[in-house]
This record gives C-alpha cells, structure tokens and sequence, in this order.
C-alpha cells in the first residue's frame, strides 16, 4: 500500500511537470502566431498580394489630330486579331484546318503558330493572324461555333485617312527603340508606339497620354481569375493643325509626278496651310508594320520618298534670291525705283565674265524691270553695290540661314554665306565674284522650301516677323509679332517687280497668271543649275535640259503670293530638276494659290 | 464503516443514466466545435462548397461521434482486459501492412477495408498506450526504476515505431516513440535514463540519416532553411507563412482567403488546413482553435488527477498526450516551427483516420472519466 502510494505520488509529480511542459509549448505556439500575424501581417500582406496580383498597362488612345478645318488627319483605327487558346480547342489540328479555309495561312504562319503554343502555358491566347478585315471577322464570327479556342481581340492602331499626303508632316509612329527606352523606362510596354517623325514626334508628349492599367488577380498557375482595378488612363491631347487638308491634296496633286517640296503660309500669321514634299509614302505602312519589298522599293527610290524635302532639302535658291538682293540695295539706298543698270548679256568683274541668262541683254532696267525679267546682271551690280554682308543681314531677317525653330529632326538651316562665314569656313577672304554669284542667289546660298515661303511672306506682309508654325496662332501672339527694320516703300517696289513677273506681258511666269475677281499673284521664279557648265560647253552651245538626264537637270523654284493688293498666302515651290522654275514651278504655286484663294481659308 | 461504505461506493458499477450525466459535457462540447470549425474551413477551401470536403467531414464525425460515446459506456474493466491483446492484434495489422499494405501516398500504410481504408499506425498509437498502461499499473515503483523492469515496455514501443518508420511515416513513428517517452517519464523511470537515451539517440542519428528517404531529409533541410530552395519543397512552407501572416489580427474574411482560393497554398485541406483558417480569421481565429484544444488537454490532466485507478490515469495521461502531439506537431509544423512531417490537426483537417483515432481515444478517457471512481486495484506479480 505504501509503495501504491509512492507509484501514485510519483506520478501525479511527473504528470505536473508534462503538464507544464504542455502549456508551454501551447505558449510558444500562441507566441509564434501572434508575431506571423500580427507583428508581421503587413509584410505578408504585401507578399501575398504580390502573388495574386498582375498588373497590365493599358495603352492610352494617341491623342487625335484635326486639321484647322475639323478633318480628322490621324486617328486610333481599331485593329482585329484572331487569336488561339489552345486548351480551349479540342483538336488544335482541326481548329487550324478549319480557320485556313477562311483566312489562308502559309506554311511557316502555321508553324509559328504551333511553335508559339508549344512555348507557352495552354491558357495563354496566341495570334494567328493580325490586320483582319471587316469581312474576315465576320466570317470567323460566323463559323465560330466550328472554331473553339478562336477568339478575335481588338486593338488599337494608328490611322492616317489622307495616308501619303499627310507623311511628311505628320511622320509617323513606330515601336520604341531601345535609346528610347534607356531614356524613360515606363515606355517599356509591348505593343507601345511613340511618334517617330514629324508632328507625331515634335508633340509626342502631348499626344501620347497617360497609359492606365488593368489589376488582375492570378492563381498559382497564373491563370487569370477575375479583374480587381481597372483604371481608363488619360487619352493624348487632340491636335489642332493649321493644315488645310484640302489645299494639301490639291497642293501635292499639282506636283503630279515630280520630285519636290512647296510650302503655303498665312503671311499674317505664319500658320503653315500646306506642306508638301514629294514623292511621299504612306505612313499607315510604319504603324502595320510593311513588307520587305515595300521597304526596299522606298529607300531605292531616286526621288528619296522618305525626304522631308520640305525642310531638310537646302537647295540653291537662285533668282528667288533676287527678291533679297533688291530689298538689301533698296533699304541701304545704294539704289532706288529710279536707279538704272544697262544689261548688255555679260558682266565684267577683272577679267572674269559674268553671263545674263539672256545672253542677248536686257538694255536699260531699273529694279522692278530687273526683277520681272530676272535680268542677271542688274543684280551683279546691285549685289556688288550693296555688299554681301548687307545681303546676309536682309536675308537673315527675312528667315534665311535659320531653322525657324520648326521642331523637326533633319530641318536644315540652308545657308547664308558672309565675309566672317568664309574667314571661319575657309580661312579665306570673300572674293567680289563670290559677292556677283550670291546677287542671283547662286554660290555658297542655300535654302529650304520653308526658309523660301517664310522670306515671302515677310516681304509681302509688309516686314513682319512671322515664324512658320503648325498650330493655330492665337490673336494674342499675333498682336505681338515684331516689325522688322524694312521700309514699307521698299516693299511696295519689290511687291511691283513681283507683280510684272506674273502679270506682265514680259514677265518671265507670265504663263501662270491668273484673275479670280481681281484677285492676282505676284512671285519670282528660279531655276538653278545643279551641274558646272564647262567652258568648253559653253563654246559649243549649252546642252538643252530636256536631253540631260533626270537629276542633271536644274532645280526649278517658284516663290509667290496673292492676293497681290493684300497678300494673305505665301508659297514657295521647289521641283527638283523640274529644269524651268516659270515653266514648271511657277504654274504648280498658281494653282496652289489659286486653289488657296478659292477656298478662302 | 464510513470507509467500508466509501469503498462499496467507489466501485460500484453505475446505470446507463448515470453514466451518461456523468460524462463531461464541456468536453465533448469542444469536439464538436472543432469539428464544426473543421467543416467551416473545408467548405471554404472548396471554394464555398460542400463537397467534395465538408460533407464527408460532417458525416464521418457523426459516425465517430457515435463511436466515441458507445466507447465511453463500455465496462472500464473490458480496456484494462483486453489491453493486451488489442495491442498485439494492432501490431499483427501493422506487420501485414507491411506485407499486403496497399500504397497511398508513396507509403504503405492503409489496410483497404472496402468501406474504408484502415491505418493500423493511427490504432497503435491507442493500443500502446493501452499496453503500457496496463504493464505499468501491474508494475511496483521499484520495479519500474530498475532496467529489468522497463526493458520489455521499452521493446513493445520501439518494435512498432520501427515498423512504422519504415512504411515510411517518420512523423507517426517519432510521435509513437514520444508518447511512449512521456509514459516512461510519468510512471517514474528516472531522468538519468532517458539522458542516456538521448545519448544513444545523438551517436544513432547520423546512421539514421542515412536510413531517411530523400524526401524526409529535404524537408528537413528545407525546414532548417525554406529559401534553400524556394520553387521546391521550399515553397509549401514560404506560401504557407504568407497564407497564414497575411490573415493579420481579424484575418481576410470567410471565403476571402486569396493563398488558399488561388491555389497557392499546399494541402489546404488536410495537413496545412490550419493555415487557411488563420488566413480567413486571422490571428483571433487562430487563438480561439489553439484554447479550444488547450481547454481538452487541460480537462484530460484533471480527469488523471480525478480518477482513481493507476490504469486509467496512465491511459488518459497517454492518449492525451498523443492529442497534445497531433495538435502541437501540426501548428508548430505550419508555423514553421518544425519540419514539415505529415501529422494532421486532428478534427479540423480532413481525412478518416486521424479522426477516427482521435475520437476513439476521446471515447476511452470519457469512460476512464465517467468511472473515476472506480479502483481497479493492482494485479501484482510480487505481493
């Protein structure tokens, strides 16, 4: 009994210390929960919600671009894909002989396909084929009972209605390039496009938007389970232009076939209302991605289609340049209306020969008669009176030598050559001839199509200085545009001489004068060589430019305006071995001038 | 007198009625809440559904429920005599596992019964406790602390751990073995015994490592480091932290918990079932299954200290330290707090036979309670 008693003391003691034991590790285990739970439950939180949760950008909308009329210029197309899930389709193999009926695949298509969905998981959608059209979609809507596993998905892509004619200054967008990506990382986004080229790139900030995204929640298997967030992002700013689309298509229609560039502005305001380079190429291709041959047949183009010659293309501006030269003489009063030049054919400077283009002569011409006949030597002397650095400065303020801050990649400056360029270009002095050669705008002068409207349309709106611009000027900033040091007088001659280029019976762009109601055109044509006339050449007779071939023959230039008794549109017209500026380039600003008038804008 | 009628008292045989006021309603009334939780949390992990989980769940504890309450109106006398037999007829199950064992699980260790599949593993825990209950309430103090005494106990528990060990089921094994310790420890076999024990154990271990699947040993390596390998084995544990520390003090709501919901969560439904519950109700929830499993542990330490036999004490000294196992073994497991080895939370987890061998073990200390009384007096081999 005692022992009994022992056994059973024993007992109750060891139970005691299990007991206690017990409870502590039930201790330790309410410890435990309580620091996973509560000490560390947001850090969980967190992990877990990063397990569930994906997230996918959604593209914002490309802000839409109007031209000042209201016609839409680039829009959001939207754009049909088939695609496949493959644990949707009983028989992959049936489901591909079913959809090749409709919509032909080629063999390597097909085996991208395959290829695609081997490499993904079975519930991920694969493209079988992008850029449907409407009837294809609805032929696979149609069979679509007979199709499990095809779905159709829409996106969205760039849209140009007027296609070629808005690529040089609208540009393009395409895919974002690694550079762009280094520089802003959130642009890291398949399917994201950026402006590439022109417009779309000079206000890319403002049209591109604020992407949003989708908050998805996933399974273990990254199966999507159902949607969380949804947040729209902001669509790109629409666009107002101060194209006039119509102007545009008549404007490059008129070039028909040539190669070239024109440029039409509001004098007043220097709202760019046509812009035209030409041959032009259709931007739709950059955002649907084009073919091999379409790529090749647009960089093998001699008449360099993807040029925006426009702005980037400096070409001599030969007797458009008079305008300049007349404008310097007239306003450093080294002549006046009344001062007269005797043009005999040829200019003597030491014992170098200078030609008129007539070698005949022109007789006796004051400024206006000198710039009606682009007589040669009147502006060689008028050149040499004045001074190539008075030239310079009136061609500087007239908006040559300059960007005109347009915004654009590849914009040229041109050239406006003066005795400082040459000493720091050539280490040289100017020479006197050099001085004769820039008086008819050839020689070291260079400039582009929009340096040439903006240098007409500062003469004609009476010496003020507008800047080319797409967007529409507000009253505000047009009240401030600044009067440049150019008397109204010495206009008004200039204006005369560019009058009699068109309206006289004399004139050398006599054959594109038009009256619409009263309402005339005034210019000056150009024609610029763009190879050397040898010595020998000129002795044996000058090759006519017809029998040259295509790119020997001279760039053909037209500057003009209208109306003439108070200007409204400027233009400049430059055809690449157009070979005659009155016969070629003059009649193409005509009728841009005309189409202008007409429709009033 | 008094002490005659005392003693008459104490061991007279009681009515059906009686015994059933006498059961511990509190008890039984924590079972059945923790079924019921179990039930809740299984229709959750199916996505708010009854099957193909929480019907089956319900069902099989009604059936155990019965069994544990015809359990508890058995004869207390019937245990203590066929303790000794239910034993050897339990190891005869285990041994034919191993022979005729049908696999399940990469393991042998079901007994297909038809109706269901038999785990003698999970009846051994219970036999062996009723084995040594019984040998030791025959033993005297003096011949328990002596080497000669405790030798065939000692062999009676490791024979069947190693059976077990080898089906493979570590976990079940190691549990066998340490309820088997705390019973050595509770009849007084002394503390320098069991220090040379450990002492064997640490100089056997590396040879035992050896022994180990590979599976075993990445889960042990995985639990001493989780990041080891993180889409691996690894990756049960790390999902189940952040299943169970992103439930926070109320946790994500019922049928809210997204771990579990989006399959991230392993075994959601049987062994890391106590994680979806701490998902959905938080760190409350958690506390609430942990006291109600603390209050049945509690109660079977005072229903020892209340019954009068040395055989019924050990028994439910016994079985509720293999509860205390399951549960402490299970929590501590998807807390990160021991490797990873299989034992579910009893109740709350789904599957047959934890359950059925739980409740059956309740069923036996609600007898052993119900006939506190009673003294069963001590076969001796000396006196």
């Amino acid at each position: 009994m005692n022992r009994d008693n022992d056994k059973g003391k024993t007992l109750l003691k060891r139970t005691l210390i299990i007991a206690f034991l017990s409870f502590c590790l039930i201790f330790a285990l309410l410890v435990r929960l309580y620091y996973l739970e509560v000490i560390e439950g947001e850090k969980y939180k967190v992990l877990s919600d990063e397990n569930r949760i994906a997230t996918r950008v959604l593209i914002a909308p490309r802000g839409v671009v109007y031209d000042r009329n209201g016609s839409v210029l680039a829009t959001n197309k939207q754009n049909f894909q088939a695609l496949i899930i493959a644990e949707q389709t009983p028989s992959l193999d049936e489901t591909l002989q079913r959809f090749k009926s409709i919509i032909p695949l080629n063999e390597a298509q097909e085996q991208k396909i395959r290829q695609e969905i081997r490499k993904n998981k079975r519930f991920v959608p694969v493209k079988m084929k992008g850029e449907l059209s409407w009837d294809e979609v609805a032929a696979l809507q149609l069979n679509a009972a007979d199709m499990p596993g095809v779905v159709i998905d829409e996106g969205l892509e760039r849209f140009y209605p007027l296609g070629a004619y808005s690529a040089h200054f609208l540009g393009y967008v395409g895919s974002v390039s690694q550079k762009e990506i280094d520089q802003e990382p959130m642009l890291a986004v398949p399917g994201f496009k950026v402006g590439k080229a022109g417009l779309e790139k000079v206000f890319e900030k403002k049209l591109r938007g604020q992407s949003g995204h989708i908050k998805l929640e996933v399974n273990a298997y990254g199966r999507v389970v159902k949607e969380i967030e949804r947040q729209r992002g902001k669509e790109g700013e629409a666009l107002v232009l101060s194209i006039d689309s119509r102007l545009q298509k008549v404007a490059q229609d008129a070039f028909e076939d040539h190669s070239g560039a024109a440029v039409v502005l509001d004098v007043h305001s220097g709202e760019i209302l046509a812009f035209v380079s030409v041959p032009s190429f259709d931007p739709n291709l950059f955002s649907t991605g084009m073919s091999q041959n379409d790529w090749q047949a647009l960089i093998s183009n001699e008449k360099h289609p993807l040029t925006n010659k426009a702005v980037s293309g400096a070409y001599s501006p030969g007797s458009t340049f008079k305008v300049v030269v007349a404008l310097a003489a007239l306003q450093a009063g080294v002549i006046s209306e009344n001062t007269t030049f005797d043009c005999t054919g040829v200019f003597d400077l030491g014992d170098h020969k200078f030609h008129c283009w007539k070698h005949s002569g022109h007789g006796v011409l004051n400024v206006v008669g000198a710039l009606k006949h682009s007589c040669d030597v009147f502006f060689y002397e008028a050149a040499l009176k004045v001074g190539i650095d008075k030239i310079a400065q009136m061609a500087r303020l007239l908006g040559l030598g300059s960007d005109l801050n347009i915004g654009f990649e590849n914009a040229s400056k041109g050239l406006i050559p003066d005795r400082q360029w040459k000493e720091n270009r050539f280490k040289n002095k100017w020479l006197k001839g050099e001085t004769v050669l820039a008086g008819i705008g050839q020689g070291y002068v260079l400039a582009t199509p929009l340096q040439l409207a903006v240098m007409t349309a500062r003469v004609v709106n009476g010496g003020y200085e507008i800047m080319p611009r797409f967007t529409k000027l507000t009253l505000k900033d047009k009240a401030q545009i600044k009067k440049l040091p150019i008397n109204f007088e010495n206009i008004e001659i200039v204006k005369k001489g560019m009058f009699d280029v068109v309206n006289d019976k004399e004139g050398t762009a006599k054959r594109a004068r038009f009256d619409i109601g009263g309402l005339k055109m005034g210019g000056k044509t150009g024609t610029t060589q763009v190879r050397r006339i040898s010595l020998k050449e000129r002795k044996t007779g000058i090759i006519k430019d017809e029998d040259l071939a295509w790119h020997l023959r001279n760039h053909a230039l037209f500057v003009g305006y209208a109306p003439h008794d108070f200007p409204k549109y400027a233009v400049a017209v430059v055809v690449e071995h157009g070979s005659s500026g009155s016969g070629v380039a003059a009649p193409i600003a005509s009728k841009i001038l005309q189409e202008a008038l007409k429709l009033g804008i | 007198m008094m002490a005659a009628m005392y003693q008459s008292n104490f061991n007279r045989q009681l009515s059906i009625k009686e015994k059933f006021f006498k059961l511990s309603f509190a008890y039984i009334l924590c079972i059945v809440l923790l079924a019921l939780i179990g039930t809740l949390t299984l229709y959750s992990a199916a996505g708010g559904a009854m099957t193909p989980w929480a019907k089956n769940h319900i069902v099989r504890f009604v059936f155990c429920f019965c069994l544990m309450i015809g359990l508890a109106f058995v004869d207390v006398k019937v245990y203590l005599k066929y303790s000794y037999l239910a034993y050897f007829f339990v190891l005869l199950l285990l041994i034919s596992v191993e022979v005729f064992g049908h696999i399940g699980m990469g393991a042998q260790r079901w007994i297909d019964l038809k109706v269901f599949k038999l785990q003698p593993s999970e009846l051994m825990k219970i036999s062996m406790v009723l084995f040594l209950a019984k040998y030791f309430h025959s033993s005297t103090l003096h011949q328990i602390q002596t080497i000669k005494g405790i030798i065939a106990p000692f062999l009676m528990a490791l024979f069947p751990a190693i059976l077990i060990a080898f089906e493979p089921d570590l976990g079940t094994s190691l549990m066998l073995l340490f309820t088997a310790m705390v019973i050595f420890f509770a009849v007084g076999v002394q503390v320098w015994k069991f220090c040379l024990g450990f002492g064997g154990l640490l100089v056997l271990a590396p040879i035992a490592w050896h022994f180990l699947h590979d599976y075993q040993k990445n889960r042990v390596l995985t639990f001493l480091n989780p990041e080891r390998d993180p889409l691996g084995s690894g990756y049960h544990i790390i999902q189940a932290k952040i299943a169970l520390g992103s439930g926070g003090v109320f946790g994500k709501g019922f049928l809210n918990g997204t771990q579990s919901y989006l399959n991230f969560l392993p075994e959601k439904h049987t062994d890391f079932i106590f994680t979806m519950l701490c998902e959905e109700f938080g760190f409350v929830g958690g506390v609430f299954v942990i006291l109600l499993n603390l209050i049945l542990i509690i109660y079977g330490y005072l229903f020892a200290y209340r019954i009068t036999s040395y055989y019924g004490k050990l028994v439910v000294i016994g079985l509720n330290t293999n509860y205390f196992m399951y549960v402490f073994i299970n929590i501590a497991m998807v807390l990160g707090l021991l490797p990873v080895v299989g034992i579910p939370l009893p109740l709350v987890s789904y599957g047959g036979t934890a359950m059925l061998s739980v409740m059956i073990s309740f069923g036996m200390i609600l007898c052993m309670d119900v006939n506190h009384h009673i003294n069963l007096g001590r076969q001796s081999f000396n006196d």
